[in-house]
């Protein structure tokens, strides 16, 4: 149990770093599909995130969420994409 | 004896998410991000799951589990696709070390032959 007690802490500060990361790339991304890319990943970590939460508190409604936010976070990809193929993406 | 390997499981995942986080930050074109931040996240998240389903192990999260992984695998391979097609037409351009462009060279054969048909 010990060791579930350690690792699991460093597992949530992995997940934020990588969310920190995306957020970086959303914030100074030089162009707009590289704020896209970055919000879809970001939408991929989170399912990762509520998978961890559901393994340590044992609820199994929590993947749930999982679900729908990873269907939500490509419907959401996909209608961005459509909408900006005919602009010029370059700022 | 689960909880061990389900823990094994998910560190790895969120090793291979760090990695493709990486990837987003230091490579130097859209183009090398979709790759490289795809592919490693999507991969680093399934394991995660993987390692939740290990876990727990009951009927109900080993299924919604692999619902969840078969939607993921399928979701982020078509959203990749349609960023780098959309990125792509819409101008961006390659990074400065780029040698080839084949979706270019696609692109103008396919103008080209609509001009003779037309």
């Amino acid at each position: 149990m010990t060791t579930i007690e350690f690792l699991v802490p460093l597992l949530i500060v992995g997940l934020l770093i990588c969310c920190a990361m995306c957020l970086y790339r959303i914030a100074n991304g030089p162009t707009a599909a590289d704020r896209m890319v970055a919000i879809d990943i970001l939408g991929t970590v989170v399912v990762g995130f509520v998978a961890i939460i559901t393994a340590v508190s044992g609820k199994a409604y929590l993947l749930d969420i999982a679900l729908v936010w990873a269907l939500v976070s490509f419907v959401g990809t996909l209608a961005l994409a459509k909408y900006l193929v005919g602009k010029q993406l370059n700022e | 004896m689960n909880e061990l390997i389900g823990l094994v499981l998910i560190t790895i995942g969120v090793l291979f998410d760090l990695l493709g986080c990486v990837g987003l930050v230091r490579l130097p074109d859209v183009y090398n991000r979709i790759q490289a931040s795809t592919k490693c996240v999507v991969l680093g998240t399934t394991f995660c799951l993987l390692g939740a389903m290990v876990w727990l192990a009951t009927p109900a999260v080993v299924v919604k589990g692999l619902l969840c992984i078969l939607f993921l695998l399928i979701t982020s391979a078509t959203a990749a696709h349609t960023l780098a097609r959309a990125a792509h037409r819409s101008g961006v351009s390659l990074a400065d070390e780029s040698v080839i462009d084949r979706y270019a060279e696609d692109l103008k054969d396919l103008y080209e032959n609509e001009e003779t048909v037309s």
